[in-house]
């Protein structure tokens, strides 16, 4: 291929990482759930995206199985399966309690974006100069930007939504770096990714059915100092 | 082909206990599933301590991924030792509770593929995979832990889960780093052998970084104190076999998967591994060893106890030399038999007295002498008194600890050590022996136990006594083909 063509080819990745972290930024300040899971949607499909250009651009067939793997199982299983899971209700729900306020995590969530970049330069001057490119670094805010959504969102889909965020920006990082791995490796995990959103969402129903909230974050009776009034205090 | 049936049975076990028959249908074949793995693990161990490979036949395909060493074959024995024992007891553990069949049915389901999932952990021998199987575990134990559907199980859960996802996925982030580290070495077939092969030509910092981020993600669902805030949650609220299940063998063999990395850093230059585990694991012995003796819940208690154990042992692997192979390996041993069986006499306390407030269990000793007996004997035995399993092996370590001059490290040990025994004994003294504080008990107890004495189920009482067996021999003789085989399984991992 042509020097131009890879050029061409890496611009267009870098591209597709930029607007990956960008979908990162929003599932961290997004109030709506459903605009949550749409955003995810969009970043998984530019995680496909990100593999297909790279495979095409180191003649790679097993990215454009990777990329495969992605456009099936994220934007459509995952949904689906969530729907048949969870309770329907928790889609229309707008999230008004984080516990950061949304102007104070998005600049939080930038500095995690800056700390990445650092973190990221040294990995990327140990690989050999055929596996760099902006996706290590993108990788890496993914997993942090995705455990930051966890510690701030309290609904049980956001949270779901930040694991499987940290888990995208695991990937994002490998195809670039270690993109030889087997596919049926890839397969094990995608398929991992499914059982992930199929437990998370019949806890979520359980959660719902015998607690009557969906704010699994602010569920905290299980500790060791504060006794329940109740038991323990044995008459005088 | 041992191994390969080893990892059918719980599957093949899971679709039978599907299958719409008698009430103990589901439990008699999740028993006889669970001891036929256990015969079979034996036999893998006694194979592979006599030094003859059971893999070789294995090299086609996928199945080039299956190894078994020394190391492997003693967490696989481990775990199909306390995978039966904890089916036995959950017979008339889950009896007791009088469950409608759909979810009894449930149950064994889940615990048949929550066994398979921790079976597959040792005998996987490629990381990724390793990996895969690791989430496994947490996916297939999720609803075991929420199993009650109470409040407090359901909150327990979700935090397991979400914890330990997260740090699954920093942990794949570090294998993945790991492979791409292998491929600037050179490549080489990606298993733990291999990369011990590959190690010295790694480039440091890709090594250093997958290893941390594998620490800590793996770290944080073997309990190690800062990610441990989990663990007695969820080994508290699940119901007492499963929670022997977690806290007896899954926590081990995700440490076992950390302990894999270990030879990897060694073979490469100026690692500093065992400074790592040392701090991180001294980090945890101490926490632990202080929050046991604020806890409320007795079941919390032992699962504190866990996270002090999961640091001795990597604070053993970090002093090096001889702590960090037989003494670990022994630590391994006697943490999972003992902890297992600490589980169990939780769970006949709990069938007797209803509560999991230690505040209100006061003389157990009137109420069920076998669970009592039992949870003397277990907290003895988790606490390291001799001549119990945990003694001779927390001996061992800080006798070798000495012998490398980590005076510092081991005194520290030592302290924590003590502290937790004090705490833990604290604790069950007042439950066992504690008078009635102005002779009334709170109001649900009196009516319905009084000072009547409770029966357990006889599966349970079954278990206690074939899980003391170990707990106690372990303390003063350990058998030639166990000594071997601990011998084997420290050579893979100082290696």
């Amino acid at each position: 291929m042509s020097e131009t063509t890879n050029q061409l080819l890496d611009n267009l990745n870098a591209l597709a990482a930029g607007l990956f972290l960008l979908t990162a930024f929003g599932i961290v300040a997004m109030r709506q759930i459903k605009g949550c899971l749409n955003l995810f949607i969009i970043q998984s499909l530019l995680l496909a995206a990100s593999a297909a250009l790279l495979g095409l651009r180191h003649h790679s067939e097993h990215l454009y199985g990777v990329a495969l793997v992605n456009v099936i199982t994220k934007p459509l299983i995952v949904p689906w399966l969530l729907r048949k899971t969870s309770p329907a209700e928790i889609y229309t729900r707008r999230e008004i309690d984080q516990a950061l306020n949304i102007p104070t995590s998005l600049l939080l969530a930038l500095a995690l974006a800056i700390l990445a970049y650092f973190l990221g330069m040294p990995l990327l001057n140990a690989v050999g100069p055929d596996f760099r490119g902006p996706n290590v670094p993108i990788g890496i805010a993914g997993l942090l930007l995705g455990a930051f959504t966890l510690t701030v969102r309290r609904e049980a889909v956001p949270l779901l939504i930040g694991l499987l965020v940290m888990e995208n920006g695991a990937f994002l990082t490998g195809i670039s770096i270690s993109r030889n791995l087997p596919l049926l490796v890839e397969l094990a995990i995608a398929t991992d990714g499914l059982i992930i959103v199929f437990i998370m969402g019949v806890l979520t129903r359980a959660v719902q059915k015998h607690i009557g909230t969906t704010a699994v974050g602010t569920l905290a009776s299980l500790k060791e100092a504060a006794p329940e009034p109740t038991t323990n205090e044995v008459t005088k | 082909m041992s191994i390969i049936v080893i990892l059918l049975l719980p599957l093949v076990a899971t679709a039978l206990v599907c299958l719409p028959f008698k009430k103990h249908w589901a439990a008699g074949v999740t028993v006889v599933s669970c001891l036929t793995i256990l015969v079979l693990a034996v036999r893998v161990a006694w194979l592979v301590s006599a030094g003859s490979s059971v893999t070789a036949a294995l090299k086609v395909g996928m199945l080039k991924w299956i190894a078994v060493d020394g190391l492997s074959a003693l967490i696989l024995v481990l775990i199909a030792l306390v995978g039966s024992t904890a089916a036995i007891f959950s017979v008339g553990y889950m009896a007791h509770k009088s469950l409608e069949p759909r979810k009894l049915l449930l149950y064994y389901a889940n615990y048949n593929l929550f066994i398979f999932s921790m079976l597959a952990i040792p005998v996987m021998a490629e990381p990724t995979l390793v990996w895969i199987v690791v989430e496994l575990t947490t996916l297939c134990s999720a609803l075991l832990v929420s199993f009650e559907n109470t409040r407090e199980a359901l909150e327990a859960a979700w935090k397991y889960v979400v914890l330990s996802l997260m740090g699954a996925a920093m942990a794949l982030f570090g294998f993945l780093v790991l492979f791409a580290a292998m491929q600037a070495a050179g490549g080489g077939v990606y298993t733990w052998e291999g990369l011990v092969i590959a190690a010295p030509l790694m480039p440091p910092v890709l090594l250093q970084t997958a290893f941390l981020m594998i620490l800590i993600g793996l770290g944080a669902k073997a309990g190690l104190v800062p990610m441990h805030t989990w663990l007695p949650d969820a080994h508290s609220q699940a119901p007492s076999p499963v929670c022997a299940l977690l806290s007896g063998v899954e926590t081990t063999a995700i440490l076992y998967v950390i302990l894999r990395l270990f030879p990897v850093m060694k073979a490469a230059p100026n690692s500093h591994a065992e400074v790592w585990a040392l701090v991180l694991g001294l980090i945890s012995v101490g926490t632990a060893a202080f929050l046991l003796l604020q806890v409320r819940d007795y079941k919390r208690m032992f699962a504190f106890s866990t996270v002090e154990h999961m640091g001795i042992i990597l604070a053993a692997v970090g002093l090096g030399a001889s702590a960090a192979g037989y003494g670990v390996m022994q630590q391994i041993v006697s943490h999972s038999i003992t902890k297992s069986f600490c589980f169990f006499a939780a769970g006949a306390a709990l069938l007797a007295v209803e509560t999991r407030e230690i505040a209100a269990v006061r003389g157990l000793i009137r109420k069920s002498p076998v669970a009592c007996a039992a949870l003397i004997f277990g907290g003895l035995g988790i606490t390291g008194a001799p001549p119990l399993a945990v003694f001779l092996s927390e001996f061992s370590i800080l006798r070798a600890g000495l012998n490398q001059r980590h005076y510092l490290a081991t005194g520290l040990l030592a302290v924590f050590i003590v502290i937790a025994f004090f705490g833990v004994m604290l604790h069950i003294n007042r439950m066992v022996f504690g008078a009635r504080e102005g002779e009334e008990a709170p109001p649900t107890n009196e009516h319905s136990s009084g000072e009547k004495e409770q029966r357990l189920p006889f599966s349970c009482r079954l278990t206690l006594l074939l899980a003391a067996v170990p707990v106690l021999v372990l303390g003063f003789y350990i058998p030639r083909p166990l000594h071997d085989l601990l011998t084997q399984a420290a050579a893979a991992l100082t290696k």
